[in-house]
């Protein structure tokens, strides 16, 4: 890897950031003639039975607050210069709170659940994957195929109410919904943090089971290609052990595609599971862009998509940095 | 890659004849039976075959695809997969060790320390993402071989070099290296724990012409050095003729004829070892090729009598019959045919 190739890949992960930031900003402008503080207002003056005069007045004291009175350019390089320092605006729903503190609020909670579920489910799930497609595995490791086929087709929040209504209303072991007790101080104790661990194991268990089933359908498939092929084989013939084989021939080649998967997944964590996250009442940002879209919040709609956007483009970057290193066939020499 | 003289050697004379009768047996095989389960019944893909494999000797085993010359080497190395098993026989080395009758452990200790095999495609024979020394050393060390890094380092070169790579190539990926350069560090892997049996099923077939030749020419420097056998499958005659010091020729899973090489080829005595020879267009008939007459065996419902009788031109009425027993012919040359049973009464023996 070259210093040329590093400056064109950060350029391109820029480029693709600007772009669909771009794409973010103009779209709802697009809308002709759509004005979301008038309709707020005119929602809130109806629900509330306020006489419409003053809205006008206030439309406009709202509009050049939001800079939304400025020429469009004007607009889009204030937003721009936003981005760039990660400023995402007031929320349109909850006013006074700014969309990078709701985002940020709920982002820990989401990465904690999210990414030890993700890599926990990635981890079995590859394993069992491989095992079951491995041709020295014992029968009964083989016929774990059916049931992992079984669980990657049910979608989380099915498993999440399966688990739920078992483990969490049934045998109580676990809280129903939240992400810490209700009137537990939200400071670094043991006792809060085994609180929060306590919380967080039926929505993981719900994500990573399906991420289980998901992890091994797709590592079934490569490795079924890759125990015919001929470096097995050889690596047989020259008496290798089998867990060798297994681990440094089958599993080491045929977990290369789903690395590709695991970062796009990883990417995605950050607009978090909404569904699994609404039905456990998780605070993470699932939560969040659940409410908002309820509330037409189109800032912290924006927001979530531009975090998201963000951070697919780093981790496609960074996965690409991490390649060659997992495959040596691939190489970003010049001219590559 | 010169050094050990390897002139070419076409024809082998009458003294090297009668030197390879009084050679030692180093393996012997007899009654070695492979089957195939299949749903429309037992394939018998190897079907009792008794060879001697004698130290230090260069054998070919010829034959047309599906007779069996693949399925024969796996079973030597244990590798037989179901819905195929070993149905029968011995192969007993010279210190007493019956290959078919080891531990799984055992199994896989035998291999390549005692029988190695140098793979068909070498194109992917390789672990893409190990360098080529890290895949010998992992190889070795699997094999309770012990040592330095710098001692395995050294290893690896030294074994290079036997098969005339630079050292440098032990750094590279399988992806850096060309066909040839890939078989290549396959033979040097395969030479890695001194084996004393070599198993080569068509190690050139995905080669160009110059490099086969270049190949085969290391590998036999390699089996002098190593006083190694080497069990060479292969269908080029030309490559055999000039590699091989003794040829089989396989026909449904049977070994119809064995014989110094230049007996064979100069003066096949089976009938299908003849067709098979005169199929292959030489200088002197240039373009006579004839083929085989008759479609391939099916082994499944394989003819009784001997198996080659429905294409062949010289059958006998007694051929659908009696199932040939091996004959011994000249010094070392035996053919499983009942033209040359000249005593009916003991034809049916086998
Ligand atoms: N996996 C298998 N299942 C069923 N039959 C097989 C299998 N592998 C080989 N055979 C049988 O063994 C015979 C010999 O095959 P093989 O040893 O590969 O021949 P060769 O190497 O001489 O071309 C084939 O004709 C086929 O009938
Ligand atoms: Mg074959």
């Amino acid at each position: 890897m070259n210093w040329n190739y590093i400056v064109r890949r950060v350029s391109l992960f820029l480029v693709v950031v600007w772009a669909a930031a771009s794409v973010n900003f103009f779209v709802p402008r697009l809308g002709t003639g759509r004005d979301p503080i008038r309709e707020k207002l005119g929602q809130l003056a109806a629900s509330g039975g306020l006489r419409q005069d003053g809205i006008e007045a206030m439309v406009k004291a709202y509009q050049a607050k939001f800079g939304l009175d400025r020429p469009l350019y004007e607009q889009y390089w204030n937003f721009l210069a936003d981005t760039v320092r990660l400023d995402l605006g007031y929320s349109l729903a909850n006013y006074p709170a700014r969309v990078g503190d709701l985002i940020g609020n709920a982002m820990p909670w989401t990465i904690g659940l999210m990414v030890i579920s993700v890599l926990i489910g990635f981890a079995i799930g590859t394993l069992m994957g491989a095992l079951s497609a491995w041709p020295g595995s014992p029968r009964w490791v083989r016929g774990m195929a059916v049931p992992l086929m079984t669980m990657s087709a049910i979608p989380p929040y099915l498993l999440g109410l399966i688990v739920l209504y078992i483990l969490g209303l049934k045998l109580k072991l676990f809280p129903l919904s939240g992400g810490y007790s209700p009137g537990m101080l939200a400071i670094a104790s043991v006792d809060y943090y085994i609180d929060v661990v306590h919380h967080s194991i039926l929505p993981a268990l719900a994500i990573v089971l399906q991420a289980v089933g998901f992890w091994a359908l797709g590592m079934r498939g490569m490795m079924v290609t890759t125990s015919g092929e001929d470096y097995i084989a050889l690596a047989e013939a020259n008496g290798l052990r089998n867990r060798t084989i297994f681990l440094r021939f089958g599993l080491r080649n045929a977990m290369l595609p789903q690395f590709t998967a695991l970062g796009l997944s990883l990417a995605n964590v950050v607009a978090g599971q909404v569904i699994v996250e609404v039905i456990f009442a998780y605070p993470g940002i699932g939560t969040v862009l659940f409410q908002a879209i309820q509330a037409s919040d189109y800032t912290v709609i924006n927001g979530v998509v531009l975090i998201l956007i963000m951070a697919i483009g780093l981790v496609t970057m960074i996965m690409d940095f991490l390649y060659p290193l997992l495959d040596p066939r691939i190489s970003h020499r010049s001219g590559t | 890659m010169s050094g050990v003289n390897t002139g070419s050697r076409g024809a082998i004379s009458a003294e090297d004849l009668s030197m390879s009768e009084t050679r030692e047996v180093m393996l012997d095989i007899q009654g070695l039976e492979v089957h195939f389960e299949t749903r429309r019944g037992i394939a018998r893909a190897v079907n009792d075959v008794d060879l001697q494999l004698y130290k230090g000797e260069r054998f070919g085993l010829v034959g047309e695809s599906g007779s069996g010359k693949t399925t024969m080497i796996l079973a030597l190395l244990r590798m037989i997969k179901t819905p195929g098993f070993i149905a029968g026989g011995r192969a007993v080395f010279d210190d007493g060790t019956d290959l078919l009758r080891l531990s799984p452990e055992e199994v896989r200790e035998n291999r390549l320390r005692r029988v190695a095999m140098v793979p068909q495609g070498a194109m992917n024979s390789l672990n893409p993402v190990m360098r080529i020394g890290q895949q010998i050393t992992l190889t070795m060390r699997e094999h309770g071989e012990e040592g330095t890094k710098v001692e395995f380092q050294d290893r690896v070169a030294q074994l290079l070099d036997q098969v005339g790579l630079k050292p440098e190539v032990a750094q590279l990926y399988p992806h850096e290296l060309s066909g040839g350069m890939k078989q290549r560090a396959c033979i040097a892997q395969a030479i890695s724990l001194s084996p004393r049996l070599i198993l080569a099923d068509e190690p050139t077939s995905a080669l160009d012409v110059v490099v086969q030749r270049q190949i085969m020419q290391t590998l036999r420097q390699l089996q002098l050095q190593l006083d190694a056998t080497v069990l060479l499958v292969g269908h080029d005659m030309g490559l055999m003729a000039q590699f091989a010091e003794r040829v089989g020729i396989m026909y449904g899973g049977k070994l119809v004829e064995v014989g110094a090489v230049a007996d064979v080829f100069r003066n096949p005595q089976h009938p299908y070892t003849q067709l098979l020879i005169s199929s292959i267009p030489s200088f002197e008939r240039r373009g006579t090729f004839k083929g085989i007459p008759g479609v391939g065996l099916s082994l499944l419902d394989s003819p009784t009598g001997c198996l080659f009788h429905p294409r062949c031109p010289q059958a006998m009425e007694r051929c659908s019959r009696d199932e040939p027993g091996l004959t011994q012919l000249g010094p070392g040359q035996h053919v499983s045919c009942l033209l040359y049973e000249k005593d009916e009464s003991h034809a049916t023996s086998a």
